[in-house]
Formats: structure tokens, C-alpha cells, sequence
């Protein structure tokens, strides 16, 4: 920990010394005080947390969405083999196609704005939720159904307390992954299908006016929501669900 | 999952049996193709959507074919290619670098590992406009931003690997007189291997991934990211459409052909694969 404390105050210094050298123009590489004044200064007057509720809402409302149809749609894959014959190769040949491809059809469909957004957050996060569910319940131990009906488990108490806490940990690593796929996305989609809202428009739009403490600032708030969200939210979440069913070594493989 | 239909031996190909089951197994994959496609032009033909928004099949494929004769379409895919090449070429060779450097030297790991630490979570293309206000418009920025985006993962999966070789091997080669060369070259790179391979493809895919968007971006004059980009001015969809499609094809050649190869040919001929 003071290790990369020391070397992360080390690092400030050089890009200090390198801002303050007079070597490039400030405008393109702003001093640490003139970044942090931006950031201080947009945070006090709302503008920058406006802008990163808008992101938010939207990359929660796109992954909301990829959720309610991946998901299930892939533990039916997992379940049933026509399900699986029929979707998995339509899954397989969009998933190489990157989300942000598909930005310029979106805008001609949608129009610029909200729904081109949330749908290329959709499209991002659909695929890693999809494939993970559907082999989470692919991987769910045989064994454990067996001895589960065998004990008199009904389809439905198997489905609840064998093959969901099974599947669990791939579920979890596809939100996390759904999470990151749909955070690129966003903020791709937003500089393109700009719409005067969200952090990549913030940063698109700083471009223009040659705003390189915004832009810098704008980056930190964007890792910070990122990081914040990696750990908090998908931690606390891996610990009341796969930690507490006993999936950990799952989990980690 | 693992190999396709063309990684199949000769031998077992010509095998009459074997051939039947291939032909279901073609016909299984084709079918919701066949579906969806039907649904497309169902929906295209009767005109619920304005066409021009919503191209019947046939008119993307002509599209395609128009493109793809007059040399338009290719020259796009290609410039594209050189970019991605180029930029991932970079990130692998700087990337492993530091990865190995960090892996063998404790100042290394403690210089770098918080800083990419902090540049990870952001998301790559974050930097696009960054990248553009520093080195301008143009190829310059869209290589660096690709080769910056993919040194990540190679950075964090060569540092894991070299860490994961096993204290033993490095002891027993050691005892047997190997040099710091031959211990590098025969132990520590081999043992890392199946992490740097596995850094090298996410990094490939993390670059593929933004690539088209920063092509928007940047206007470049050249390239399938511009190609689909520019269309939307004059609503050509069935141009994008076909441009997303070789898109497609793309990503799905650089992980099965590419990939699956080098894997075949260093990490399983090395008997690294568990």
C-alpha cells in the first residue's frame, strides 16, 4: 500500500514537472491544480454529477434489460437442448460484432439520444450475461441432481436450491463482465450519438473547445463510478450469494 | 466448441457415417439463420419500417457485392486490419515487456502495478478524445489508443504468468546448471505461456472491440468503422448493414483462426495445457 503510494505521488511529480516545463501548451497538458479545480468546480455546480446520473441510468436501465432476457433465455439453453441448438449460433455469430458497430444503425433506427444508448448497452451487456448463464447451468455437477431428486426434490425446488446456487458463480462473473462490456459502451455511444447528457459526451464535447482539465476530469470521475462499482456492488453481491452457498472454489476457476 | 468442422482429421471426413452427422450438425447451425432471415424480409417486405431504414436481404447483399467488386469495401476491411494489427502488434511487444519485467523485479512490479491499476477500470475509449487532442486526427491516435487499450489485459495476464511458474521448475533447472538465458528461455517463458496467450487474446479482443468506434471518431478516411459511420449521412443502411456484417466476420476469423492455432501450435505441443 505505501509502496504504490510512493510511486503514484512519484508519477504526479514527473507529470508535474512535464506540465509545468512549458514544452507543451497548457491547454493540451493541464497542471494537476487546474484538473482538480475542474473537477471541484463541476462537481459544485452539479454539472458532473448530472452528467455521470444520466450515464448511470442508462447503463442500468440497458444492462436491467439485457438481464430480464439473457438470463433466463440462457438457463432455458442450459435446461432444454432445442433452445440451446436454436440460440446458440445466432449467439455466436453476433458476439464478434462489437457493440459499438452497430451505433450508426442504431442512430438511423432510434434517432440520437437515450434509446441508441441504452440499446448498444443492451446489445453489450446481452451476450456476456447470455453465455454465462447458460454455462453455469451447463456445469451444474450431475451428481447434485441426481442426489437432489433422489431425496424427493420436486423440478421446482431443484431449479431453486440446486441449480441457481450451482450456477451462481458464472452468473455473478456474467454480470461483472455485462457491467464492463456496458460501461465501454456507454460512453462510446454517447460521444457518438451525442445527446448533451452523459460523462463520453462531456469528454466529447471538451475536445472542442480544447478543455483537457475537463476531459481529465471527467476520465477520473468515469474510473472512479467504474471501480467504485467492481467493488462494492459486484463484491458485496459474490458475498451474500456465491460465498454463503458454499460455490467459492467455483468461483475462482 | 473447440474445433470446428475444418480442424477435423482427412481420415475421419471421407468416413461415410461421420459425414451424415456432419451434414445434421450443418443443417442445425443453419436453421435459426434460416429463421431469423425469413422473419428479416418478412418484416422488410412489407414495409412496416421506412426501406431505406430497414433493407430487405437481397439489397444488403447486392450492396455487398457492389462494394466488394468496385474494391471499396475491401480496401475499408484492409485499412482496418493494418490498424488493428499494428496497434496490437505494439501492445504485445511493450505489454509482455513490462508484464515479464514486473513478474521478475520487485521495483518493477511496485512502479508499475499501481499505475495500471488506475488506467484499467477506465474504460478504453474514454481516451479517444484525449488521444485525438493530443496527436491529432488521423492514424497516429486510433494505433496508439488500440495499442494502449490491449496492453492492459497483456500486461496483467503476463505478470500472473510469470508469477504462476512453479518456485520448483525455476529451482530444478537451477540445480541443473541452467544459466539466467536458458532459465528464461526454457522454463520461465514456457511456464507463462498459457497466460500470455490468454492476455494476448483478451487484449485482442479488448482492441477489436473499440477499434470500430474510435474509427468513427477519428476520421480516418479509410476504414469499416468510417464506412458505416459516413453511410448513416446519406441513409444508406443497407451499406452499414453489410459493413457490420464483414465486421462479423472478422472478429469471428481473428478468435478461431488465428487464436486457436497458436494455442494448438505452442501451449498443447508443450503439454502446458490443464
Amino acid at each position: 500500500m505505501r509502496r504504490a503510494a510512493i510511486t503514484l505521488v512519484m508519477a504526479a511529480a514527473v507529470y508535474e514537472g512535464i506540465a509545468r516545463s512549458g514544452y507543451f501548451p497548457a491547454a493540451l497538458l493541464p497542471t494537476l491544480p487546474a484538473v482538480g479545480r475542474a473537477l471541484v468546480e463541476g462537481l459544485l455546480d452539479g454539472s458532473l454529477p448530472g452528467h455521470a446520473a444520466s450515464t448511470l441510468s442508462r447503463v442500468l436501465f440497458g444492462m436491467g434489460l439485457a438481464v430480464v432476457v439473457g438470463l433466463p433465455l440462457g438457463i432455458l439453453m442450459g435446461r432444454f437442448r432445442p433452445i440451446e441448438n436454436f440460440f446458440l449460433p445466432l449467439a455466436s455469430a453476433l458476439m464478434p460484432i462489437p457493440s459499438l458497430a452497430w451505433v450508426p444503425v442504431f442512430i438511423l433506427w432510434f434517432g440520437l439520444g437515450n434509446a441508441t444508448a441504452i440499446g448498444i448497452v443492451f446489445y453489450a451487456a446481452l451476450f456476456p450475461m447470455l453465455l454465462n448463464a447458460w454455462s453455469g447451468v451447463r456445469s451444474v455437477n450431475p451428481l447434485w441432481l441426481r442426489a437432489g431428486s433422489a431425496m424427493g426434490a420436486d423440478e421446482q425446488a431443484l431449479f431453486w436450491k440446486v441449480i441457481i446456487p450451482g450456477a451462481s458463480p458464472f452468473i455473478i462473473t456474467g454480470l461483472r463482465q455485462a457491467f464492463l462490456r456496458a460501461w465501454i459502451a456507454v460512453v462510446g455511444a454517447e460521444m457518438l450519438a451525442a445527446s448533451d447528457w452523459g460523462l463520453g459526451w462531456v469528454i466529447f464535447d471538451a475536445k472542442e473547445f480544447l478543455k483537457a482539465d475537463l476531459m481529465l476530469a471527467s476520465l477520473a470521475v468515469i474510473g472512479l463510478i467504474g471501480f467504485l462499482f467492481e467493488r462494492l456492488v459486484f463484491g458485496s453481491l459474490e458475498r451474500t450469494t456465491v460465498q454463503r452457498w458454499g460455490m467459492v472454489r467455483a468461483a475462482k476457476g | 466448441m473447440q474445433s470446428g468442422p475444418g480442424f477435423a482429421p482427412p481420415h475421419l471426413a471421407v468416413s461415410p457415417p461421420v459425414q451424415g452427422a456432419r451434414w445434421r450438425a450443418i443443417a442445425r447451425t443453419a436453421f435459426p439463420f434460416v429463421v431469423v432471415g425469413a422473419l428479416w424480409e418478412i418484416v422488410a417486405r412489407l414495409q412496416i419500417f421506412p426501406p431505406r431504414l430497414f433493407p430487405a436481404l437481397e439489397v444488403v447483399a447486392s450492396a455487398f457485392v457492389r462494394l466488394t467488386v468496385s474494391g471499396v469495401l475491401p480496401h475499408h476491411a484492409f485499412d482496418t486490419v493494418l490498424r488493428l494489427l499494428a496497434g496490437f502488434a505494439l501492445a504485445a511487444i511493450v505489454g509482455v515487456a513490462i508484464g515479464i519485467l514486473m513478474g521478475r523485479s520487485r521495483l518493477a512490479e511496485d512502479v508499475f502495478l499501481p499505475l495500471v491499476s488506475m488506467g484499467a477500470p477506465i474504460p478504453g475509449i474514454a481516451y479517444a478524445p484525449l488521444f485525438l487532442l493530443w496527436f491529432g486526427l488521423g492514424n497516429v491516435s486510433v494505433v496508439l489508443l488500440v495499442g494502449f487499450v490491449s496492453a492492459f489485459p497483456i500486461i496483467f495476464s503476463t505478470w500472473t504468468g510469470v508469477k504462476a511458474v512453479k518456485e520448483v521448475w525455476v529451482r530444478s533447472a537451477q540445480a541443473m546448471g541452467a544459466d539466467h538465458r536458458r532459465l528464461f528461455n526454457k522454463v520461465i517463458l514456457p511456464g507463462a505461456l498459457p497466460y500470455i496467450l490468454t492476455g494476448l487474446r483478451l487484449g485482442l479482443a479488448q482492441a477489436w472491440r473499440i477499434l470500430v468506434g474510435v474509427e468513427m471518431l477519428a476520421a480516418v478516411p479509410w476504414g469499416l468503422g468510417w464506412m458505416i459511420f459516413g453511410a448513416r449521412e446519406f441513409l444508406n443502411t443497407d451499406v452499414m448493414l453489410a459493413g457490420v456484417v464483414v465486421i462479423g466476420a472478422i472478429g469471428l476469423a481473428l478468435e478461431k483462426l488465428v487464436f486457436q492455432r497458436l494455442e494448438d501450435f505452442t501451449v498443447v505441443r508443450w503439454g502446458m495445457m490443464t
